[in-house]
């Protein structure tokens, strides 16, 4: 199998991968997306650009996805959800973002449009996650769209996928990662989760199938308790762990700001660099970090469990 | 059967403001079976706009004919020209209680004549008399798969209508849409396939649709083999 990305390559070579998240927001502006990327150069191999996350009506990820590999030199996984295109769309956002250099895609069903910012928009789902994986890897492998029309100069470009360990019925959830697999998908990205428990969990429901599609397991470091609260209230199917929430908030009442940025910092290393670890020793091909606006932490995180902090 | 609902009163008064000489058309098709339009529903709504007329739009008993009727079925253009040819010239208007399928046949037999809708028609659905509730079970999508699903719908019972379901927005078999409060079909169908020991069926990729299938607007060219009554 070729590498078109470093994603892709450092998985084939065996490393351990780390991956960030950015995500342009209702804004002509990208500064701070490319500002926030910048950090992370030399410590995550990609960062994801989301697609209308929870459905609201964002900047386009094509265009963030690109600015952010073009001015902060860092490669994206680029977000492309199937709620707001139909396979049309979805092709010639696929050509466009190979065209422009993108070397990743992650293939996503997409929240439902009904929950976003413009509710009363139509939904398209033409295809699926699955679908769309099986859609970019004939595109990729065989030079034709869904309707096995050649393309002239096919793209060259990875596609990955998601894939929920807090799902309960967990089995529904994991084996479609399977369907997934047979669909092409080169690797996958987890829902964030906190403990080990729900990793070795994903792992054996995966090894009873025999599924070998790379997983990169999602964990969020929390920037304050505000957004730990918020997270843990608000992500339907996942909770942050009682004692971490209560230690968040008793940082959140430390009156000194530089001392409660620095506390914040402390327990997340805390707990987290014991979590990476452990993932390390797992099954897992790497950590996908999703800690929006939060760099200095998956910078530090990255380097302490590398054994450079 | 297709739900219908009846419209709320203001907008049918709203909608019917010109018209003052006016028949109430019910239905005993399926509109007519759920209480919605049929023929009681029709002689109360006609006493209802009656009066809606005289105190809202002061008119006065003699400006108004609002007269109610029923048709066994307002989808089959034989039945509609035998029970109104001949009765239909005395209004201007006919208001129809039946889905808009029966809607748009009374208009196609008497294009003179404005038809309007006195409900919305909502969905083909399946009923549970013990809550009282009506449920969406077919998008008649033209190209059925219930075989492959347990017998549960995904066109229809996924909000998403996924072919490769369940989504992420499934929390313990609930639905994101809706405030997680109806099933996830895709779970529903996962636990059915599971049950039978199909498996497979669920691990399959199901590939896209072609949906020219579904494409409106679709016709049944020689469809009609028995006309049910209309003769
Ligand atoms: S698959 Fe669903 S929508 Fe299509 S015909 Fe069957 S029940 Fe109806
Ligand atoms: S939660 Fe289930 S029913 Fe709802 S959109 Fe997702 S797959 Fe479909």
């Amino acid at each position: 199998m070729e590498a078109y990305s470093s994603l892709m390559q450092e998985i084939l070579d065996g490393k351990f991968v780390f991956t960030g998240e950015l995500e342009p927001e209702k804004t002509t502006d990208l500064t701070e997306l490319v500002e926030g990327a910048k950090p992370l150069v030399g410590y995550a191999v990609a960062c994801n650009v989301t697609d209308n996350p929870q459905s609201m009506a964002y900047m386009s990820s094509l265009v963030a996805s690109y600015v952010v590999q073009r001015d902060a030199g860092m490669e994206t996984i680029y977000q492309l959800r199937c709620s707001d295109r139909n396979r049309l769309a979805l092709t010639a956002d696929v050509l466009g973002a190979a065209a422009l250099g993108l070397k990743n895609i992650l293939a996503l069903t997409g929240d439902h449009v009904s929950l976003g910012d413009n509710p009363g928009a139509k939904s398209v789902y033409d295809l699926d996650s699955a679908l769309l994986t099986y859609m970019i890897r004939r595109m990729v492998d065989e030079g034709v769209d869904l309707a096995g029309k050649p393309i002239h100069e096919p793209p060259k470009i990875h596609v990955g996928v998601a894939v929920n360990p807090n799902a309960d019925p967990l089995e529904a959830e994991i084996i479609k990662l399977k369907r997934k697999e047979e669909a092409g998908a080169e690797f996958a990205q987890t829902q964030v989760i906190y403990d080990m428990e729900k990793v070795d969990g994903l792992f054996e429901i995966y090894n009873q199938y025999g599924i070998k599609v790379p997983v990169l397991i999602g964990i969020f470091p929390m920037k304050n308790y505000g957004v730990a609260d918020y997270f843990d209230k608000n992500i339907p199917g996942v909770s942050v762990p009682g004692e971490l929430l209560e230690t968040l908030k008793k940082v959140s009442e430390i009156a000194d700001k530089k001392q409660r940025k620095e506390k914040y910092m402390e327990v997340n290393l805390e707990y987290f660099e014991a979590f990476v670890r452990d993932i390390m020793k797992s099954e897992a091909k790497g950590v996908h970090v999703m800690a929006v606006g939060y760099e200095a932490m998956v910078r530090e995180l990255i380097a302490r469990v590398r054994g450079e902090g | 059967m297709i739900v219908v609902e009846q419209k709320p009163l203001e907008d049918i008064l709203d909608m019917v403001k010109d018209s003052d000489r006016m028949l109430v058309l019910g239905c005993d098709g399926c509109s007519g079976i759920y209480q919605v339009g049929g023929e009681k529903q029709a002689e109360m709504l006609s006493s209802m706009l009656k009066i809606g007329k005289k105190t809202k739009g002061g008119k006065k008993e003699g400006d108004l004919k609002i007269e109610a009727s029923t048709v066994l079925r307002q989808c089959d253009k034989e039945i509609v020209r035998e029970a109104l040819e001949g009765s239909i010239e005395g209004y201007d208007a006919v208001l129809s209680m039946a889905c808009g399928a029966g809607v748009q046949t009374v208009a196609e037999v008497f294009p003179e004549k404005l038809v309007l809708p006195a409900v919305n028609t909502k969905f083909i659905g399946m009923q549970d008399r013990e809550m009282g509730d009506l449920h969406e079970r077919c998008s008649a999508c033209g190209d059925c798969i219930l075989d492959e699903t347990g017998g549960i719908c995904p066109i229809t019972r996924c909000a998403k209508g996924l072919l490769n379901g369940p989504c992420g927005g499934q929390v313990e078999g609930k639905c994101e849409v809706g405030g997680y409060e109806n099933d996830c079909a895709w779970i529903l169908i996962y636990k059915k396939l599971k049950e039978f020991g199909k498996i497979d069926q669920f691990l399959k990729l199901r590939l896209v649709r072609d949906n020219r299938i579904s494409q409106s607007p679709r016709d049944l060219k020689g469809g009609v083999k028995y006309s049910g009554g209309g003769e």
